[in-house]
């Protein structure tokens, strides 16, 4: 239960955090990868914030035993570049350049402009369907289990 | 309400109140950056999981499990942001679609095979993958950033749409 709630709250501010940063608005986003039209740096700057105060919890996580609401820390493992993950991150920024939506904004602002949302949102879930029936890379016993988000 | 939506593809028509489009916004930037940040941060301190959306969406299309009541409390919480967001008396930022519905439905369809094929997203990679120093999110980043670039350089300003 108090995971459940943790999850909600957490959700929330990054939802929050989305909305002020301007990443939620896929207009701002197309201009922070327009990079030889009129060029807004502002994503970088929202991904440089990020990056620093997401690293300090992760050492601060690290250190600890266990954390506060699960019995153990479960993050990928996976260190190794395979094709898939190339390939995956290549189409994947084709659609995220297509729109300037990514997953949490495009669910973030589903009550905000919910047509085109949720046109978004449903392909999304599509395309993940689509990803279910791909077969399992071979010889990589751990490749499903090791999402790493 | 600031948010537009033109469905045809045209650049709607932009009224009064804020804009900042094209503007450099580096104060919210660096806030919300931090918020985003402090989310993902919290959500391995606390629940002990990377905050990852396509990973904690991809997980929610597998049969129901003890996983499942967390993931969907996350997910509500993303989308009631901007509720609590005008609760707390703010009034929302724009968000501004361009694309079309046909746009819309295949950006979505390669965002959602892509982020699964390719195990995570602009958050799971970009921000926790980094964060925790993975050179397949290092990798991963540098892949969807360079693709999305050269996307939208081809879309805009060689094919001139």
């Amino acid at each position: 239960m108090a995971k459940n709630a943790s999850a909600f709250a957490i959700g929330l501010l990054f939802g929050l955090g989305l909305l002020v940063s301007g990443m939620a608005d896929p207009a701002k986003v197309l201009a922070f990868l327009d990079v030889t039209g009129r060029w807004d740096p502002s994503l970088a700057l929202v991904m440089a914030s990020a990056l620093v105060v997401s690293a300090i919890g992760y050492r601060v996580a690290r250190r600890r035993r266990r954390p506060l609401l699960a019995p153990r820390l479960e993050i990928p493992t996976r260190r190794d570049l395979d094709p898939r993950l190339i390939a995956g991150a290549a189409v994947f920024g084709i659609g995220w350049a297509l729109a300037g939506l990514c997953p949490g904004p495009a669910l973030t602002i589903l009550t905000v402009v919910p047509a085109p949302a949720a046109t978004f949102v449903a392909a999304m879930v599509a395309g993940m369907l689509l990803f279910r029936l791909v077969p399992p890379a071979a010889s990589k016993p751990a490749a499903h289990q090791g999402a790493d988000a | 309400m600031t948010s537009r939506f033109a469905p045809s593809g045209h650049r709607p028509e932009r009224s009064s109140g804020a804009i900042h489009m094209n503007g450099f916004t580096p104060v919210s930037a660096v806030l919300g950056g931090a918020m985003i940040g402090a989310s993902a941060a919290l959500f391995l301190l606390l629940n002990g999981r990377v905050a990852g959306i396509s990973g904690i969406l991809g997980g929610l299309l597998a049969p129901p499990s003890r996983e499942t009541g967390w993931r969907v409390a996350f997910l509500s919480g993303l989308i009631l942001a901007p509720v609590a967001y005008a609760g707390l008396g703010g009034s929302l930022p724009p968000v501004t679609v361009d694309a079309s519905y046909p746009l819309l439905a295949l950006a979505g369809l390669l965002v959602g095979f892509g982020a699964r094929l390719g195990s995570g997203c602009t958050s799971g990679h970009g921000v926790c993958g980094i964060g925790r120093g993975s050179p397949r999110s290092l990798v991963a980043t540098g892949t969807f950033m360079a693709v999305a670039i050269l996307t939208v350089l081809v879309v805009r300003h060689v094919t001139g749409a």
